[in-house]
């Protein structure tokens, strides 16, 4: 045991103490409400903290890794969620088990999110710092707006796709269903989600992403984020590790939004906007750039403090956008810094003095 | 003759486009920095014209001015207490604090002033301008928008060129230090430009408003990411590219949704900015940026 302890590096035992620690407060939380002293309510929500920590960790590894803001990071949710639900819903004649249909649903909807990562990558990360930023919330936009007049029907002739105007009347009148209704959505997705599977692609993400990061590819991708002339003059391919890890976040993006649509009664675009972008990102920005377990912590503390404190759910939003700017204020600001070193330095210190 | 009304009505969403977009072109070209709360400004300023004149009563121009005012020393106050502190950080950090002032704005709004739509009063109250024997008919929104929009671009490149100030402005974009050994407060000019930039934000808030009829906290997010695109696509830190730049946008945003589809016409105006952005990233007017090890 100890000689394992020995082999592990930091950060890969970082992680396994992270996991034992998701893993305690799964068992905790299981015991808990098979015993019924956690309410209904805040046992509705635990499947809701596993995605969106699942999507901190994704939105961590573009800005706190690779240095890109990412303010478009719910298009590609949304993304994994349409996939998976418009899924689970065509093929719930031809494979009753729900728990198949949302495991293939998993893994389209992941595997769409992350090409439309990369598809987008292509062209975005050209661009730098605002511009970056901005084009992905262009795309976000993008992908709402289609989202909203796309229509998906099916009748016995197989799957008819509209854009823009609805194409429920040349549908066949007997077998005919509108799977994807435009603005209005997916509604009768099967509630797959639950907090085991939720607890489950947890784990699986923050492993992959911690032996991404550690890994000879991670290692390209921060040092493009350090310095971009120098990572390319070593013989970095900047293109190349910038789409790797924007595409993996993209995917992991999807993964929450495959979740998300196994979770709610009805999936409309306009959900994923650009508030949601934010909510996520103030769950990285507060558990620390660069930090996943922080993201978890972070993701679960702000999506469970409305919820405990019931008066405070309408001043929530205030609530993060003030914690937005200190934690950059206190973090960033050249003069923050000097005044946290010269606090440490006085604590030193007085150690010193006080053997 | 419809052809020639919509182009019309996209001047004019243009023109209010090309106001907000000198706030971002300016605060860009002087702080390098995107302020992502110029659009939540707007509506701030539309706030309180809007209280103004059906809380208080006071008449519209006065209530425009104290708006103006209001939005000027909201500007300063958020580059003093926000941006400030950040002005070495890297741009990744300005940017979020950035965001977390718009976000902050709007959340104060939709606390004080609720999630309710409001009607927006009739501020303008120019008369219909009625061409070729009533076919085409002008609302004087319209015009208002375009005249304002002509006369804030004269009178911003006259104060540029001609005075002291907006030399000092010119010269802390192109370099801070050296400006500052020349005996440039460039505090102070940053200031100014936000007060500018501000200030002016207050008068479009106005006009949009006027145009949509409806104010919510919500009003100015996405005109403002509009507006962004609009500089962007001028050339950012070019004030002739703003105005060329938000007419462009705003006839393109009209014409597709006349012609394409209405739900479709945010997605086509930002898939126009990626398009600039990809193939002339510095803009119709903007200097290409040189990057240095």
């Amino acid at each position: 045991m100890k000689k394992l302890r020995e082999k592990m590096s930091l950060p890969i035992r970082k992680m396994v103490h992270t996991i034992l620690g998701i893993l305690v407060v799964f068992i905790v939380i299981q015991i808990l409400s098979v015993t019924g002293v956690l309410s209904s309510s805040l046992e509705n929500l635990m499947p809701e903290l596993c995605f969106y920590a699942i999507i901190a960790v994704g939105l961590n590894l573009c800005v706190g890794f690779l240095g890109e803001l990412s303010i478009g990071h719910a298009a590609f949710m949304s993304i994994g969620a349409f996939t998976s639900a418009a899924f689970t819903n065509a093929a719930a004649d031809a494979i009753p088990s729900v728990g198949l249909r949302f495991f293939i649903g998993l893994i389209l909807g992941t595997v769409m999110a992350g090409l439309f990562g990369f598809l987008i990558g292509i062209p975005v990360l050209r661009l730098k710092g605002d511009y970056l930023a901005i084009v992905t919330l262009a795309f976000g936009e993008i992908i709402k707006g289609i989202l909203n007049v796309l229509f998906i029907g099916k009748d016995k002739d197989g799957i008819h796709i509209a854009l823009i105007n609805s194409n429920q009347e040349s549908l066949d009148p007997e077998t005919g269903k509108m799977i994807v209704d435009g603005a209005k959505g997916i509604i009768g997705t099967p509630h797959a989600t639950t907090f085991t599977n939720g607890v489950i692609l947890l784990i699986l993400t923050l492993v992959v992403v911690t032996f991404l990061v550690n890994s000879r590819t991670g290692r390209a991708i921060q040092a493009i984020r350090d310095n971009r002339i120098a990572a390319e003059s070593v013989g970095i391919n900047v293109t190349k590790y910038k789409l790797i890890g924007f595409s993996i976040s993209a995917a992991i993006a999807g993964v929450a939004g495959v979740m998300y649509a196994h979770y709610v009664s009805s999936l409309t675009a306009s959900k994923f906007d650009f508030n949601m972008s934010i909510l996520i990102l103030v769950f990285v920005v507060l558990g620390g750039l660069g930090s996943f377990r922080g993201s978890i912590i972070a993701a679960v503390i702000l999506t469970l403090l409305p919820e405990v404190l019931r008066g405070l759910s309408s001043y929530r939003m205030l609530i993060y956008a003030v914690l937005l700017i200190a934690m950059m204020l206190f973090n960033w600001a050249p003069g923050a810094i000097d005044f946290r070193s010269r606090l440490k330095e006085r604590f030193k210190r007085r150690k010193e003095e006080r053997p | 003759m419809s052809f020639l009304s919509f182009l019309i009505s996209g001047i004019s969403l243009g023109s209010i486009y090309a106001i907000m977009a000198l706030g971002y072109t300016m605060v860009y070209g002087i702080a390098k920095m995107l302020n992502f709360a110029h659009g939540d400004v707007i509506m701030i300023g539309s706030f309180v014209v809007y209280y103004a004149v059906t809380g208080a009563g006071i008449p519209a121009p006065a209530a425009v001015l104290i708006s103006v005012v209001v939005c000027t020393f909201l500007g300063i106050a958020i580059e003093k207490v926000a941006y400030k502190p950040l002005r070495r950080a890297a741009s990744l950090a300005v940017l979020i604090t950035a965001i977390g002032v718009s976000y902050l704005l709007q959340n104060l709004a939709l606390l004080f002033f609720g999630a309710d739509p409001k009607i927006f009063p009739n501020v303008i109250t120019l008369p219909a301008l009625n061409l070729f024997g009533g076919q085409l008919v002008i609302a004087g929104t319209t015009v208002m928008s375009i005249v304002a929009n002509i006369l804030i671009m004269i009178f911003l490149m006259l104060f540029i060129k001609k005075t002291k100030q907006g030399q000092a402005m010119l010269a802390v974009s192109e370099d801070k230090d050296a400006a500052m050994l020349c005996g440039i407060n460039v505090n102070g000019t940053i200031s100014l430009t936000f007060a500018i930039g501000s200030g002016l934000a207050a008068i479009a808030g106005v006009l949009l408003c006027s145009q949509y009829n409806q104010l919510t906290p919500y009003t100015g997010s996405l005109p403002g990411i509009k507006a962004f695109t609009a500089a962007v696509f001028g050339g950012i830190g070019s004030i002739p590219g703003a105005f060329f730049g938000g007419l462009l946008l705003g006839v393109i945003e009209i014409l597709s949704s006349a012609y394409i589809s209405s739900q479709l016409a945010n997605a086509i105006v930002f898939a126009v900015l990626i398009i600039v952005l990809l193939v002339k990233p510095s803009g119709l007017f903007g200097r290409p940026m040189r990057e240095k090890v």
